[in-house]
């Protein structure tokens, strides 16, 4: 993580601030600051979505490419993540910088996606053991605010939902060879479900009390953070903590629980908002990055 | 405990420009041709192009007889002597301190320009140069004023007045250099109960108020980490912070009357409410109306 230099009054500030339950921003310990999400900015791409929180920027593209499946799960699809760290968000990450850190977003992405009870990759199968569909979801983290993992998870759940899968109108089997025949029509495909797509929600440890969404500042301060994956069924999917401080087993169970409520909100705000989104149908305005 | 969560879609943002009673000024784009003729010179933030002057930044055109400039909207702060800036210390060297200002080069802070603790008027010797991370280390935020500008645009700092030093508890607003307006005084104590320091460089610090008694003189130097802040002076410090950013977000200039007025404007909202972009505009349509108002006085 893009570390910052904060003063040793500012730290104790911040500290203070967590303790009495209200934070330099006026937040409480449990509030999220007030997030945006587009999706579709990418018109290349199958599926896309950018999420702004704060001054956090992350742009998500989904891309669809026809693959063979694992041999120990030949009714499944495959999905990929891949996170790319973008310079512009903090110098720290020029070069090969950033690559710690998008390894560690993509890998605890791929280990919440993992379970089979979360995102049903079943769908993604076209011939059983021959050929299935493989999301590439590519992120790219244009600005740093803090809690990147919460971003990213959201981001990602809007870009499956964006995301459109061409349909495959017949195949034929030429020997040991797959011949696919995908429609033509751009308009005719199919969209994932991605009701049990899990988010991330980061609980970060600062003195001795934890807490949601925080700042980069915030971050500075912390000694550690448990992030958990959710759904919307509430089931927790994977559970991971980041940082080099440790914690009671009494108070992980806490943050387990606080996680879960926090994770269902935030599960269901996103819901709403790409609800409304569809309504607004396919003659929606592209804001992308202008104003 | 309540947990907000709010996600808004891109369509629902809003357009946070207020257009004053003034003339919308003409922004030129980064290679747009400013003029084809002959005869003019060529200035900051323009370059030649096929005999075409041409601006290289985004901003508004300035001419000067014959000399044309750009002066960017967004850039990153070209100290003048004598401002008030508020940096953070990022390196401890022989005799000095580098000092991040939000400028191009990191500024300079010598050991002969800071007051020893204690008001102590001496030479530096060695011994000051091994207790120099005692005073302070990476990380501190100073308030302190520009002594010089050197050939390379790097500004060298002092702080051998009272009134400047090493920053306690607070929280440090960034915005855009530009957007400060630049006044008598930087240092003010709000009626509201916190004080604040409006650097020309765009950092802004805002902390509680420190009765003059208990500023022993030290030049600045104690810190008292034990303290702690009250939930009422809490509450003034986060509201500040949030007034100013909106205000910032409105591209609108920061001085104490225009921070005290959005601060009073903002009062029928919660601190927490002032995050969302709607509370954040409506504060800075009531303040400008308010400046107005208070101009055609």
């Amino acid at each position: 993580m893009a570390e910052i230099l904060l003063s040793e009054a500012e730290k104790t500030f911040i500290l203070h601030g967590v303790e009495e339950g209200f934070r330099c921003d006026g937040r409480m310990r449990l509030d999220y600051r007030p997030m945006e999400v587009e999706t579709d900015v990418v018109s290349h791409a199958s599926g896309s979505a950018r999420l702004r929180l704060a001054n956090t920027d992350i742009l998500v593209g989904v891309k669809t490419e026809i693959d063979t499946p694992y041999p120990e799960r030949p009714r499944e699809g495959k999905i990929e993540f891949f996170v790319d760290c973008s310079a512009n968000a903090t110098p720290a990450f020029e070069g090969r910088g950033g690559e710690e850190l998008g390894t560690e977003i993509s890998n605890s992405l791929a280990t919440a996606y993992q379970s089979s009870q979360t995102f049903d990759l079943t769908a993604l199968c076209i011939l059983p053991g021959q050929q299935c569909w493989k999301l590439y979801i590519d992120i790219l983290i244009l600005e740093c605010g803090g809690n990147l993992f919460d971003a990213v998870s959201l981001a990602v759940k809007a870009a499956l939902h964006n995301t459109r899968v061409p349909k495959v109108k017949g195949a034929c089997l030429d020997g040991g060879t797959v011949d696919l025949q995908l429609s033509d029509d751009p308009y005719d495909c199919c969209r994932l479900d991605v009701s049990d797509a899990p988010c991330l929600v980061t609980l970060c440890k600062i003195g001795d009390h934890c807490v949601v969404d925080p700042t980069a500042e915030e971050e500075t301060c912390s000694s550690g953070s448990v992030v958990i994956a959710i759904t919307e069924k509430s089931l927790v999917t994977s559970v991971f903590k980041t940082g080099v401080g440790s914690f009671h087993p009494q108070t992980l169970i806490d943050i387990l629980k606080v996680g879960q409520t926090i994770g269902l909100s935030v599960n269901k705000a996103l819901r709403a908002a790409l609800l409304e989104e569809e309504q607004q149908g396919r003659k929606k305005e592209c804001f992308g990055f202008l104003k | 405990m309540t947990q907000n969560v709010h996600i808004r879609l891109a369509s629902q943002r809003i357009d946070n420009t207020i257009v004053g009673t003034s003339e919308v000024p003409r922004l030129y784009t980064p290679g747009e041709i400013i003029t084809c003729r002959s005869g003019f010179m060529r200035g900051h933030g323009t370059y030649m192009e096929e005999d075409a002057l041409t601006a290289s930044v985004a901003g508004v055109v300035e001419q000067v007889n014959k000399l044309i400039s750009v002066r960017p909207i967004k850039n990153r702060y070209n100290g003048e002597i004598g401002d008030v800036v508020v940096g953070r210390i990022t390196e401890v060297q022989q005799k000095r301190w580098k000092v991040d200002t939000n400028s191009r080069l990191d500024s300079v802070l010598l050991l002969s320009s800071v007051n020893l603790p204690g008001g102590e008027l001496r030479r530096r010797g060695t011994e000051d140069e091994q207790m120099m991370r005692k005073y302070l280390q990476e990380g501190d935020l100073i308030s302190a004023e520009v002594q010089k500008i050197y050939d390379d645009g790097s500004l060298s700092l002092y702080t051998r007045s009272l009134k400047y030093g090493k920053l306690c508890q607070g929280v440090l607003v960034k915005v855009f250099p530009s957007l400060v307006k630049r006044r008598k005084t930087h240092f003010h104590n709000l009626p509201c109960g916190a004080s604040m320091i409006l650097g020309n460089n765009g950092f802004i610090w805002i902390c509680p108020t420190v009765s003059e008694d208990e500023e022993n003189g030290l030049g600045g130097f104690t810190e008292n980490l034990l303290e702690v802040v009250p939930r009422t002076d809490r509450e003034v410090i986060a509201r500040l912070r949030n007034c100013i950013l909106a205000l910032a977000n409105c591209k609108m200039m920061l001085c104490d009357t225009s921070i005290l007025y959005a601060f009073e404007e903002s009062q029928k909202y919660e601190v927490l409410e002032l995050l969302r972009p709607e509370p954040m505009l409506d504060v800075c349509v009531l303040t400008q109306q308010r400046l107005y108002m208070q101009e055609d006085e």
